[in-house]
């Protein structure tokens, strides 16, 4: 069965990044329908949609939505997360430049059921082309009266302000998001309180990614039903995979949950670049754990098949190794982003991350010593679970992952210590010749 | 996330030019607080001027009622915030995971040698600056670089070096990224 196109379904339509194009399309369809329901019913299709953040955490969209008290005099915020940080990830910024209107009738749909005011779209200060095409299409919302006091004469008002990041991994934590929104340090804050009930300026506060929230204008068009009969029973629905590295073409793919994951990167990519032999895949992100390639082969790409493979789905973000990618490299380069976009606020993180990546640092040097692979090893629990966001975990998970499933490359690595850098590597790759 | 920041004072005072005021302006009225303005205004601060001095960011915090020192915090805190000038083209290039897979390292080779300057360096005559960064969002077109305020993807180092003499030679690099998706 071949999924339906939810997410990208515009993505390749000529100037689908337009009103127009969007509106031609059934864009902004769903509003009179929605207008006309009662708030909270339309949280209850979402909840029955099955339909989970796909920022990485996957949290029921729905439930969260509940969260937030129904009769409080206070404003109420949409903190959308377009603050698209973990390493291999890049498919809210394909909606965010071909497909933005439909982000902004998810918006509307949030906002309107929550009863919200007052969304923030917060991108990632690198994202130059995705900001200028969601600046113009949120004025051109506003123009045609999508946006702003009174939609298409509903009397619901939704103002969007668009708000820019500045270089910094860690806004894309919902708190640090808050924080950083709020004009301070991006550092995450303790929960509970959970942004639900104190959020953004102190009030109550949904942060849901770009793709959950562009998701919204399809389950409200074709119902909770149609969403939930995609995928399995537990994952509904489908979902944006950047699938990168070594593949013959990389990109972003919708596919629906529950389908075999090698099967899919092959069917989806091409499979492994030049015909190379499949050595790992990371399928969530650089801070998901590793899976080899038999690993890969008998998992099915689906929230629970994934956690039961002892990773996880993560932001769907696929990354492919091929038999000439060193391991010992690829952590160096993974550690070293934590190491980088550690706050640096609570030490297990800040000192760990930093030992870590030192560490694995040395050994690819070959300056490694007999204990350094135990010893990176001994560090990883005290950075699990003890700290107010999950960064350092995120560098813990892999690092643990790695070394269990390719010890011996690091051993290579340490028992030819001193040995010129071309001849460390244990396939005998050329380390010069070759990026990994 | 301790950065490099060699705070410049310029000695002349600061303040927005006539679009930048009206931009600030308007800003007041986004957000329910005046810290929250912070970061966007820094943001104007620093493309006014190419990056940001003692004197602008201490004209943003007594514009928003802020301690100087909080300001100052904040933009020690962001990768993007600049604090001394940089070069007219301003190289990014990724060193995260997927771009390191795809040969990232070696278009660093050819920046270092066709530039002879490191990471974190700018070119005598202030042409050129360069930095590695960590993850851009574009590991489906590894390996890329930001430069001028837009990604150049699926960079090889043959595209790479014409994109740096265009610059060098005053064209515009764009006529060199005929496989822009």
């Amino acid at each position: 069965m071949t999924a339906p196109k939810i997410i990208s379904a515009r993505f390749d339509v000529k100037d689908s990044h337009k009103l127009a194009t969007y509106v031609a399309n059934g864009g902004y369809g769903t509003l009179k329908k929605l207008f006309a329901a009662k708030r909270d019913d339309v949280t209850e299709e979402v909840k029955r949609s099955g339909l989970r953040g796909r920022g990485g955490a996957g949290f029921p969209t729905g439930m969260k939505w509940s969260f937030i008290p129904r009769n409080d005099d206070k404003p109420k915020y949409l903190c959308v997360n377009a603050d698209e940080g973990e390493p291999g990830t890049f498919k809210d910024r394909l909606i965010l430049e071909r497909d933005p209107h439909a982000l902004i009738e998810g918006i509307v749909i949030c906002c309107y059921a929550v009863g919200i005011k007052t969304a923030y779209i917060y991108i990632r200060g690198e994202y130059d082309f995705p900001l200028a095409r969601l600046t113009a299409a949120v004025e051109e919302a506003y123009r045609e009266g999508f946006l702003g006091k009174n939609i298409k004469g509903s009397g619901v008002d939704v103002d969007v302000v668009i708000h820019r990041g500045a270089g910094a991994y860690i806004c894309g934590d919902e708190t640090g998001l808050i924080e950083s929104l709020e004009g301070k340090k991006g550092q995450p804050r303790p929960k509970p309180p959970f942004p639900a009930v104190v959020g953004v300026f102190g009030c109550p506060t949904v942060v849901n990614n770009v793709e959950t929230i562009s998701a919204l204008p399809w389950i409200m068009t074709h119902g909770a039903d149609a969403y939930a009969a995609i995928g399995t029973e537990k994952s509904k629905g489908t979902m944006l995979f950047s699938i990168s590295g070594m593949v013959e073409n990389p990109g972003v793919y919708e596919e629906a949950f529950g389908v075999n994951l090698w099967e899919f990167i092959e069917r989806a990519t091409g499979g492994v670049k030049g015909g190379k032999r499949l050595k790992a895949v990371i399928p969530g992100g650089s801070s998901a754990a590793i899976l080899t390639a038999d690993e890969a082969r008998n998992t099915k790409l689906d929230y629970e098949a994934l956690a039961a493979a002892g990773s996880m789905l993560g932001s769907g973000a696929i990354m492919v190794l091929d038999e000439d990618t060193c391991i010992v490299k690829a952590l160096e380069v993974v550690l070293r982003f934590y190491a980088h976009e550690s706050c640096g606020q609570c030490p297990p993180c800040r000192e760990g991350t930093y030992w870590l990546y030192e560490i694995c640092h040395r050994i690819r040097e070959g300056k490694g010593r007999p204990e350094d692979v135990d010893l990176m090893l001994s560090i990883c629990p005290d950075m699990m679970g003890r700290t107010i966001c999950v960064l350092a975990d995120s560098a813990a998970i892999p690092a643990v992952s790695y070394i269990k499933k390719f010890r011996h490359e690091f051993e290579a690595y340490i028992q030819r210590a001193g040995a010129p850098e071309r001849h460390l590597h244990p396939g005998g790759v050329n380390l010069e010749s070759r990026a990994l | 996330m301790a950065h490099d920041h060699a705070i410049v004072s310029t000695g002349k005072p600061f303040v927005f030019n006539g679009g930048n005021e009206a931009a600030f302006q308007n800003l007041l009225t986004k957000y329910p607080t005046r810290r929250a303005v912070v970061l966007p205004a820094l943001w104007l601060a620093q493309d006014q001027e190419g990056h940001l001095t003692v004197e602008s960011m201490e004209y943003v915090a007594k514009r928003l009622e802020q301690s100087p020192v909080s300001v100052f915090a904040v933009v020690e805190f962001y990768t993007m915030f600049k604090t001394s000038p940089l070069g007219k083209h301003q190289i990014q290039l990724c060193r995260t995971l997927s771009c390191v897979m795809r040969g990232c390292e070696d278009l660093q080779g050819t920046i270092e040698r066709k530039l002879g300057i490191g990471p974190g360096e700018k070119t005598e005559d202030g042409k050129f600056s360069f930095e590695l960064v960590e993850c851009l969002g574009s590991c489906g077109t590894a390996p890329v670089m930001r430069m001028d305020n837009r990604y150049w993807e699926n960079l090889t180092v043959e595209k790479l070096e014409r994109i740096i003499d265009a610059c060098r030679e005053g064209r515009d690099p764009a006529g060199e990224d005929f496989n822009r998706g």
